[in-house]
């Protein structure tokens, strides 16, 4: 098994530096890297799980990039549409058409533009605050630690559909209230991992060397204890994008998604408002659905993989 | 004395969440939202001298302790106010929609827990094996998918096409009594739990698993093994009982999240429970019945942590002692 080594092992030396002529630091660093991120390939390479995930993640984020060559956007306004409502599939609409005859499957390839945004903001919003929280707290300990720490344990413990229906329901329905709110709910599950990490991490001897030596709290912070809290990190990142495109559908489903921004969940409530249910309007429902649950599999595949790879304790076994 | 003090100090957390809950409620909708503003969202209709009165009575312009204090009296009280569209005392709408919704998460907690046990311990067990791979793929999918959608598939293919179930209420419109009325239920229930089950099964058994796995690597079990105990008495007496502890709290913390997914199945099967009251409450902006439900949601989930913790403590003395 090829061990991928945490940055300070190869700072301290664990590898043998190339035999080349001296170079500046900043090659060496990066050639560092370089070496690191080729161990992490090869080693995520090896599973199965993670690559077919990587490679479903790839196929929609093209997608959703090359969404104004795939679909015309001009047919998605609901006074332009290209066919009648109702449409059943056919060679002109592979998926139908809905209720105002616009195309499902163009519908659906802008809808990723939007799932996928929702998904990767609202996780840099619960990245920014759960890491902010939990490397603070866990650094400096005392009573910033126990406060941050009540509340962290507070918002734990709140139920996240509750609070994102009433803080939707008062803020008004726009993209940018909802990436906020998933934020906001989802924050605290990150923060404890990262402050148990950070809580370990600073007892390591290296961090107390570096703080004989004279270094400040913020380089500790920067140079030491975030890139060693970073793989856990990286892990939880990709898991939540999964679980933000998941929570978004949610609130869409509950009718608080944002009308101008129609994503895969928001197609999915349309249908149902339309009452695709009783009229038995398949084409409309089914393919939103399975987008959503190709992209969520797809990064919690690729969490789970990057788990193992990035925790080579659970890879032991 | 050691149990008695972490008893008191998990109820003081819970109680110290609860007021953390009230705090925050009011705050959002009190000192952030005007109730009257947010009343003109509604579609209840008020003019000016109206809207002065119901000032007035909710005491909006007193200062904000003095309405903090108020406020926290009245929900002890049980008092939530009035629902802007049917008019009715909030805690009356609740009270009606909460056994339906018990019923629905409760026998889906029950049966997702069962089975994703079950799987989990199958695929542990024989890890690797064809059974394992595709429970583990299985799992996951289920995990993917968005319990609302998951409904309205199984709502087109059994109760539409098929005609098996029927499509939507608790019960038939034609009153039926004894037997038949419990019959008739859980035919209504079928469907919506079978989806929030499905929502639900997939994560308990990827935990169940793991939490296995983890424990199959522990000493005590090679030691079981080296006594030459069956391998079926060292998987239920050494092995599950160990496993099951991680994953049993599991199950108490999310059940949050199961709250959660019933507002959307109930609104997909017209489920007459309390998730329904929320998806309606939400399309008419009827803000006090949607703050009520936030208040009973955060401390039914509270309730449940501290369950979890007491519970956590009582099978695994270990914790007691940290």
């Amino acid at each position: 098994m090829i061990q991928t080594p945490r940055t300070s092992d190869v700072e301290l030396g664990t590898e043998a530096p190339p035999p080349e002529a001296p170079r500046s630091p900043r090659a060496i660093r990066w050639a560092r890297r370089r070496r690191a991120l080729s161990g992490f390939w090869r080693t995520y390479r090896q599973s199965r799980m993670g690559m077919v995930g990587l490679v479903i993640m790839a196929l929609f984020i093209l997608v959703a990039l090359a969404a104004p060559l795939l679909a015309d956007k001009t047919g998605l306004n609901v006074s332009t549409p290209p066919g009648t409502p109702f449409e059943s599939p056919s060679a002109q609409f592979p998926l139908g058409t809905d209720d105002f005859g616009r195309s499902v499957l163009d519908l659906v390839i802008y809808g990723s533009r939007i799932s996928l945004l929702v998904g990767f903001a609202a996780t840099a919003v619960t990245m920014l605050a759960g890491a902010g929280v939990g490397i603070v707290g866990g650094y400096y300990g005392g009573r910033i630690d126990t406060l941050m720490n009540a509340f962290t344990n507070w918002f734990l413990v709140i139920p996240w559909i509750a609070l994102a229906i009433v803080l939707t329901s008062i803020l008004g329905r726009s993209l940018f209230n909802i990436i906020l709110v998933i934020g906001l709910t989802s924050w605290a599950g990150t923060a404890r991992l990262v402050r148990a990490d950070t809580l370990s991490v600073k007892e390591r001897p290296y961090v107390e060397r570096a703080r004989a030596l004279g270094a400040s709290n913020w380089h500790l912070v920067t140079r030491h204890i975030l890139p060693n809290v970073m793989p856990v990190i990286f892990a939880n990142t990709v898991l939540t994008v999964a679980l933000s495109i998941l929570a978004e559908t949610t609130l869409s489903l509950l009718g608080l998604g944002d009308p101008r921004n129609v994503s895969w969940g928001g197609i999915i409530n349309d249908a149902f408002e339309a009452g695709a249910l009783s009229a038995g309007y398949w084409w409309w429902l089914i393919p939103p659905g399975v987008c959503i649950c190709l992209v969520t599999l797809a990064f919690t595949m690729c969490g789970y993989a990057l788990d193992e790879v990035l925790n080579p304790r659970i890879r032991e076994r | 004395m050691q149990s008695r003090r972490y008893l008191l100090r998990k109820v003081l957390h819970a109680i110290g969440t609860l007021i953390f809950v009230l705090a925050f409620n009011f705050v959002l909708f009190r000192a952030v939202g005007d109730p009257v503003k947010l009343l003109t969202r509604s579609n209840l209709r008020l003019d000016p001298k109206e809207q002065a009165a119901l000032r007035e009575e909710l005491g909006i312009d007193d200062p904000l302790p003095v309405q903090f204090v108020n406020y926290v009296g009245d929900t002890l009280r049980g008092e939530l106010g009035l629902s802007f569209t049917s008019g009715r005392p909030v805690s009356e709408e609740i009270a009606d929609r909460i056994w339906p919704t018990v019923l629905l998460v409760g026998s889906a907690t029950v049966l997702s827990t069962v089975f994703g046990i079950l799987i989990g311990i199958k695929g542990a067990w024989r890890r690797g094996s064809a059974f394992d791979t595709s429970s583990l793929l299985g799992s996951l999918v289920l995990y993917s998918m968005p319990e609302g959608w998951l409904g309205m598939i199984l709502l087109i293919v059994f109760a539409g096409s098929l005609g098996w179930f029927p499509t939507g209420q608790m019960e038939s419109t034609d009153p039926m009594t004894g037997l038949a009325h419990v019959g008739d239920v859980l035919s209504h229930l079928f469907l919506p739990c079978l989806t929030l089950t499905l929502g639900y099964l997939g994560e308990y058994a990827i935990i169940m698993r793991s939490s296995l796995l983890e424990v199959m690597g522990e000493d005590f079990i090679q030691t079981a093994r080296a006594k030459g105990v069956r391998d079926r008495d060292v998987r239920r007496r050494h092995a599950v009982p160990n496993a099951l502890l991680p994953t049993f709290t599991l199950v108490f913390y999310s059940i949050g999240f199961i709250l959660g997914g019933s507002v959307i199945v109930e609104a997909v099967y017209s489920w007459p429970g309390l998730g329904r009251l929320t998806f309606d409450s939400i399309a008419g902006n009827d803000y006090p019945v949607i703050q009520g439900i936030f208040l009973l949601f955060s401390a039914a989930v509270i309730l449940c942590n501290l369950l979890a913790d007491v519970l956590y403590g009582y099978l695994d003395p270990r914790v007691k002692e940290g």
